[in-house]
């Protein structure tokens, strides 16, 4: 108590208790419960993953039965799209610092912020009550392809229920950030001025809004299905399960970028920071957000390539597909074309981001293979699949993820962490990632089919490497979060501006304030990421 | 340290248009709720024409015109109100949104006449007579309850809403001054009104 009386008021210790948490209004807070929360389903999604890694170690039975398999990687599917990525960086690192870096105190709905957090614990509750009652989790993968979903014995309807209750914490949360940006930006701050990371949560938050109802409504249908046992999708009854698919696929395609967005966000931040000079291409990068939202609206078909659908219509998903790498590569362009010439000082946020411009490379290629027509009949539900998902979602969100929470870890508690441990964490991080997914993307190719039980004997050697891969990611992950809360206990304390940041979160004290500023801030003179003592060109 | 200091744009001063903003955004994800149903509607339709054409004669033209009528008048009341409050007569603005609410259970009483004719007629999804029909009529019976449904669960919700708002006017929490939530409210409405006046025709019309 003594040390904490002489430090100055901040949010963290201006009120004390449990309650003054549960019940809190402050944005910052309410980002940290969903930060604790996240990270513990991370870690149970981790731990399904790293089963099933363990189950195909060799071919045939090691430790799971095929039943559980199944039922394993659907709630890892579920977890880890809709309790992790999805929320990830805007409910945890967007409801901390958009007000902040907007220049105000706090979102436009703080109620409605503190409900969201609410609606997702309880779906998150729904999602894992299926591991203790009824007929087990689902078992139909993450996504609930009619008609075995209507069909299975296993707990589908509570887990529909779960992503239902989720997309709509999704949507408030979506709808908060887009209400804040319009309405709470510092006097002064246009559109054009505001930091990119705004600029994705933005475009995000768009998505979420525009895309979510439409798999809302949907999950209400399976559910209906289910207790009615009428042919919506399922063909035996008059329905049409194809129709269920592009219903899903009309939400679950933009959700991947609801997922990309704010993790481009957070490198476009890190990179300028970290080179030290004006990002290249301010407008470009803004403007791509937006163009990828839009875009990602069109292209849900190239999901169902294989599954029925028109010659023409392939042929116009396949081309809308390509499109979206445009406005991505453009991003790409610039974050390098940014470090150029920069004084680079390589910190580990900054490691973490050069990371996710290597793995989101990998990941955006191998779309694009699979957005071809002719080789995505091929490769179809392969592991390369799985491998592109993967590199995209974790090598690039789940990387952008923990780039965040290095940049901002300063700010958030006001103390460093242990930069050489970091950076040894980085490391076994990146390898064991690497090591995991790359031989997936050539297992694909070999015709190894996801989602089997077993395989055959000639995928065992890099079937085996890919499973030592997940033990090097899973000891730096246990690495980085046991420096991480070392850091936070102990760790040397820090000023308001550590990486000497220009954007508006590095001119308040370090943890915020209350209201996160004591007095006006200042707009940087010139754009949002002017730095003043930069080399000229 | 200062801590009097509050930011001029702070996210927790009163602000109108914000929560309007908020509110239009929300009407757009009911919209695209109610647009995934409509889109299986529409395809549904496309490929059982015949069916569905049988199926709708089962349906009371008569009661789905009434009720269209209360739930247009319904609409001109909760706009009268608005305007009500914004000239500062609070108690003409409570009325009016009494009879908007007197309207949302005229709807909800004519409709459980409606839903109980069908029940009696066992065309429920599940009921005897309903698993004989051919599959493309249980699939009309089946997005008849369904859509119907969620309209009338959106019936009550937006009532209790308008009741909410009465209540504020009542403390004048809501005024003249501010009055965004009673337009919110109201906003709210129109949108339960507008999906009806698109089920009506699309149940009830199309032949």
């Amino acid at each position: 108590m003594s040390e904490t009386a002489a430090m100055p008021l901040n949010y963290l210790n201006v009120k004390k208790g449990i309650w003054s948490w549960l019940f809190t209004l402050d944005h910052k807070r309410i980002a940290l419960l969903y930060l604790y929360s996240i990270g513990a389903f991370f870690l149970v999604g981790v731990a399904l993953g790293v089963v099933m890694r363990l189950e195909l170690f060799n071919p045939g039975r090691d430790i799971i039965e095929p039943q559980t398999y199944n039922q394993v990687f659907t709630l890892h599917g579920v977890i880890m799209i809709f309790l992790f990525i999805i929320p990830s960086i805007p409910a945890v690192f967007g409801n901390f610092f958009l007000p902040i870096m907007l220049g105000t105190d706090d979102v436009a709905f703080p109620r409605l912020n503190l409900f969201s957090w609410y609606l997702y614990i309880i779906g998150a509750l729904f999602a894992l009550s299926t591991l203790i009652y009824g007929n087990g989790p689902a078992d139909t993968g993450w996504t609930f392809y009619a008609p075995y979903s209507v069909k299975t014995g296993t707990n589908v309807s509570m887990s529909v229920l779960a992503a239902f209750i989720l997309g709509f914490s999704s949507i408030l949360t979506g709808l908060n950030f887009i209400v804040t940006i319009h309405r709470l930006r510092t006097p002064g701050m246009t559109f054009n001025k505001m930091p990119l990371f705004s600029w994705a949560l933005y475009a995000t938050s768009w998505i979420q809004v525009l895309a979510t109802p439409v798999i809302g409504i949907t999950l209400m249908m399976i559910i209906a299905e289910r207790m009615f046992g009428v042919g919506l999708f399922d063909p035996s009854i008059g329905g049409d399960p194809i129709l269920y698919q592009h219903l899903f696929w009309i939400y679950s395609h933009p959700a991947v970028y609801i997922m990309a967005l704010p993790a481009m966000g957070v490198v476009s931040e890190i990179i300028p920071t970290f080179a030290q000079r004006s990002i290249f291409g301010y407008k470009p990068i803004a403007y791509s957000s937006m163009a990828i939202a839009f875009v990602g609206y069109f292209v849900w078909g190239h999901h169902m390539f294989t599954s029925g659908m028109s010659g023409a219509a392939a042929i116009v998903f396949s081309i809308l597909t390509f499109l979206v790498a445009i406005p991505t590569a453009i991003k790409v362009f610039n974050w390098v074309a940014t470090l150029y010439k920069g004084s680079i000082d390589i910190q580990v946020p900054l490691l973490y981001a050069l990371a996710f411009i290597f793995n989101f490379l990998i990941g955006g290629l191998t779309g694009l293979v699979l957005g071809a027509l002719v080789v995505d009949v091929h490769v179809h539900d392969t592991y390369f699949v799985v491998g592109h998902f993967h590199y995209v979602m974790f090598g690039g969100t789940g990387f952008a993820f923990f780039g965040a929470l290095h940049y901002w870890f300063p700010k958030i508690w006001g103390k460093m962490y242990n930069k050489t441990r970091a950076n040894l964490a980085f490391a076994l991080l990146f390898i064991g990632f690497n090591t995991l997914y790359f031989p997936m993307l050539v297992l694909g190719i070999m015709g190894m089919p996801r989602r089997y039980y077993d395989y055959l004997p000639e995928f065992h050697s890099l079937n085996q490497i890919s499973t030592v891969g997940s033990w090097i990611l899973v000891v730096g992950l246990l690495l980085m979060i046991f420096n991480l809360v070392a850091g936070y206990l102990k760790g040397q304390k820090v000023g308001g501006n550590p990486w000497n940041g220009i954007t508006l979160e590095w001119q308040t004290d370090s943890p915020p304030p209350l209201h996160n500023f004591d007095k006006m801030p200042e707009l940087p003179v010139g754009g949002p990421y002017n730095y003043p003592n930069a080399k000229s060109e | 340290m200062n801590h009097t200091f509050t930011l001029p744009n702070s996210g927790h001063n009163y602000d109108a248009k914000a929560s309007k903003l908020g509110m239009w955004l929300f009407l757009y994800t009911e919209l695209l709720l109610f647009g995934g149903l409509f889109l299986v509607y529409m395809v549904y339709r496309s490929l059982n024409e015949e069916a569905f054409l049988l199926a709708s004669f089962n349906l009371d033209v008569w009661m789905g015109t009434f009720n269209t009528v209360v739930l247009l008048t319904s609409s001109m009341t909760v706009a009268m109100s608005i305007t009500a409050l914004q000239l500062g007569d609070a108690k003409k603005s409570i009325m009016l949104l009494w009879l908007t609410i007197a309207a949302a259970l005229i709807f909800l009483v004519v409709k459980y006449f409606e839903w109980g004719a069908k029940f009696e007629h066992g065309l429920f999804p599940g009921m005897d007579h309903f698993n004989t029909l051919p599959p493309g009529e249980r699939l009309y019976f089946y997005l008849y309850f369904f859509m119907t449904g969620l309209h009338g669960l959106h019936v009550i919700v937006g009532g209790i809403f308008i009741g909410v708002v009465i209540h504020k006017i009542k403390n004048k929490s809501v005024n003249k001054n501010r009055y965004q939530l009673l337009e919110n409210s109201g906003l709210y409405w129109h949108l339960v009104d507008l999906i009806w006046i698109y089920l009506f025709p699309l149940f009830y019309l199309i032949h």
